[in-house]
């Protein structure tokens, strides 16, 4: 099994710790892990603004980068839910289809590929989940509050695995953060204010790191928690599962 | 004004943002709760959206049944091309009868279509009686919200209002006191109009009946003491037979405020003796959005606010922020179709978080179609185009991996040695938040060296 890590732009740029984590973990696991080095973006960005058709060049770069591994694994989960639902090429159709099917968010991958049961992590802290909207009800990588279904969580599921990690509960389990890619300048004070009451409610139930398996919705929570001089860190779930101090 | 423009000034009282968050959370909650409480409630939104799909593919069919029967049931019916249309067919009837004052209750319609200030400007009188709606009435506002119109307004605003127009006390905050008032002046009103008209939540075409579902049962004081009772309808409203009642009361009240079912849902078959009974089927549009595939579904939607309640985004920008008579989620996917350059912004008041989508009783797929309004949006040439140009410079960087490489890190060296460039007041990024700290290689440099 040959798995091709996808790395989104900005977590290459601005968080390359989180792609580390990534690609250590998976190699802990076992799995034989390759980074094609002319990947850029998952056209994302231009798609939610409006501009899909615009996207043909980023698709087609993915293609060729990603289209002969057997699997696809990307540590966030709105770039997963972007390839599976909006990846098309007019010229390489077939290849387009297989990828939409073959990625996988970190999570879901060691969760419902690897099936792992146990995990050599520690992390002697209590923590605060933050759910991204796009991997939980777009990817259903835990079950949404609004719906009348039984619960699960695979985000859950791994850090229970985790020596010394107290997850609490949150107010609202699974309120957006309100990052909503270019919708975090365009709708700048109500992404502010969203993003300050999630943090309210992590603060108020004594979280001291804050996870999540999208590094977007982190980067906008760790840009006010500096802002507040909060001691509270915005962590990838990845960096966690892959920790053992 | 653009919702993102109306958004700061709604949070320039945070405190009130807190309250207003908090207080339609509460609502969510409460629907929750009820949802919850039913076994089959998923099913029954199943079956509510099959429904309902139904109806839009037979559409035509419905109406004409729904028209047939009505008439035999004594009814009259008119239809609707546009909201100029039935304006003018609600103040024909007005005016056959001589009528100057008219009272009016549960009618999102008649919003849609401006109906009170044309009738004012012909010189008829509209009294809204359901309290909600006579509150932003008085105030000369638009209701903020479709089932909780003054949802926007605290105790002490009403209160206020109230003693200006209702001649209260200075002060008196006491809801008991101010609902009591609001009953004497409304009592007034009910017993001296001739002609009363309402909504309709749903209109059985088996039948020819249609259901108002009111909690103060206002459409039934003023449906039973007018002589002429005239009822609005959007044209989606129909459902084919009374037996599909049953799934949508079930679901509506639940859905809206989280009651197993609103305390009136009367019935209107046939006017009493003495009495004048109009239908006005109304279009507005809505053939043209059932012409469009991806947004045909929006016509499902049975008004009851749940998607409202549950965005993040409503809870902290305020009905008004949305400039349409329908706010909300399920308003942004409705008003392009009424007028794309107006409400041009509407689909972009959205993070995509996509729970609107899981609390709608009809199952309207409401978070993709905001996604599908942009795409359509751009491609109709409402794009800003500063970001038109930002967009196609993304695209170029993110379709060629060297140019990517090279920007990336010209970008983070700008953001490390001149970080003035970046942190201003120019960036609405940094004016609430500290930028991400730049690291000194990329994942693809780190990886290069260690793997």
């Amino acid at each position: 099994m040959k798995v091709g890590l996808f790395i989104p732009c900005y977590v290459d740029q601005f968080y390359p710790q989180v792609g580390i984590a990534s690609l250590q973990l998976l190699e802990k696991l076992g799995v034989e892990v390759g980074f094609p080095l002319n990947q850029t973006c998952c056209g994302q960005p231009m798609a939610n603004s409006g501009f899909e058709h615009l996207t043909g060049g980023c698709n087609e770069n993915f293609i060729d980068n990603f289209a002969g591994f057997d699997y696809i694994v990307c540590p966030s989960g709105s770039c997963t839910l972007h390839i599976k639902e909006h990846l098309h090429s007019e010229q390489y159709e077939t290849q387009a289809g297989q990828i939409r099917k073959k990625v996988y968010e970190l999570v879901e991958f060691i969760t419902d590929v690897l099936k792992i049961e146990s995990l050599p992590a520690r992390f002697p802290h209590k923590v605060g989940v933050h759910q991204s909207c796009h991997g939980q009800r777009g990817l259903k990588l835990s079950q949404m509050s609004e719906l009348n279904a039984p619960g699960f969580s695979k985000p859950g599921y791994l850090l229970n695995m985790v020596e010394g990690l107290e997850l609490i509960e949150l107010d609202r389990k699974d309120e957006c953060c309100g990052f909503g890619g270019t919708f975090c300048v365009a709708e700048e004070a109500i992404s502010v204010k969203m993003g300050k009451d999630r943090i309210t409610d992590h603060t108020k139930n004594g979280a001291e790191y804050i996870t999540g398996g999208d590094m977007s919705c982190l980067m906008h929570l760790e840009g006010i928690l500096k802002r507040q001089n909060s001691k509270i860190k915005a962590v990838h779930i990845a960096e966690i599962l892959n920790s053992t101090n | 004004m653009k919702h993102s423009e109306l958004s700061v000034t709604f949070n320039k009282d945070e405190d009130r943002v807190d309250w207003h968050d908090q207080t339609l959370w509460w609502v969510r909650q409460k629907r929750d709760k009820a949802a919850f409480q039913l076994p089959e409630w998923e099913l029954l939104r199943e079956t509510a959206s099959q429904i309902k799909h139904n109806v839009l593919g037979n559409l035509h069919d419905y109406l004409v049944q729904f028209e047939a029967n009505a008439l035999k049931n004594g009814i009259t019916v008119h239809w609707a091309a546009d909201a100029d249309e039935h304006n003018r067919i609600v103040h024909n009837i007005l005016s056959k009868h001589g009528v100057q004052k008219m009272v009016k209750s549960k009618s999102m319609l008649t919003e849609e279509c401006h109906l009170n200030d044309y009738l004012a400007e012909n010189g008829i009188e509209v009294i809204d009686t359901d309290l909600g709606e006579r509150i932003v009435q008085l105030r000369e506002e638009p209701p903020s919200h479709i089932v909780l119109p003054a949802i926007h307004l605290k105790k002490e605003d009403v209160g206020e209002t109230f003693h200006v127009h209702l001649g209260t006390e200075k002060g008196n905050k006491d809801p008991v006191y101010l609902t009591a008032a609001a009953r004497e002046h409304l009592r007034e009103k009910f017993l001296t109009r001739k002609a009363a008209l309402t909504g309709v939540n749903f209109a059985i075409a088996e039948t020819g009946e249609f259901v108002v579902c009111t909690n103060e049962g206002n459409a039934d004081m003023g449906a039973h003491l007018a002589d002429v009772h005239i009822a609005c309808m959007g044209f989606e409203k129909i459902i084919p037979k009374r037996e599909h009642l049953g799934v949508f009361l079930r679901l509506l009240a639940r859905s809206a405020t989280g009651q197993p079912i609103t305390t009136y849902s009367s019935h209107f078959k046939k006017p009493r003796e003495g009495q004048e009974m109009h239908i006005v089927i109304v279009d507005n549009g809505r053939s043209t959005q059932l012409g469009r595939e991806d947004f045909r579904n929006s016509l499902k939607c049975i008004r009851c606010g749940a998607c409202m309640n549950t965005c993040p985004v409503y809870r902290r920008s305020g009905g008004h922020s949305y400039h349409n008579a329908v706010a909300g989620p399920i308003g942004s996917i409705l008003a392009p179709n009424l007028d794309m350059s107006k409400n041009a912004d509407l689909p972009f008041a959205s993070t995509l978080c996509g729970s609107c989508t899981n609390v709608c009783p009809v199952k309207i797929d409401i978070h993709d179609q905001l996604y599908k309004w942009r795409q359509v949006l751009v491609k109709e040439g409402h794009a800003d185009p500063v970001k038109k140009l930002g967009m196609q410079a993304m695209t170029f960087t993110l379709s060629h991996p060297k140019v990517y490489q090279n920007g990336g890190k010209i970008g983070r060296w700008f953001m490390k040695n001149t970080p003035f460039l970046v942190n201003n007041s120019l960036n609405p990024w940094y004016k609430q938040r500290d930028m991400p700290e730049p690291p000194k290689e990329s994942f693809r440099e780190w990886y290069l060296k260690n793997r």
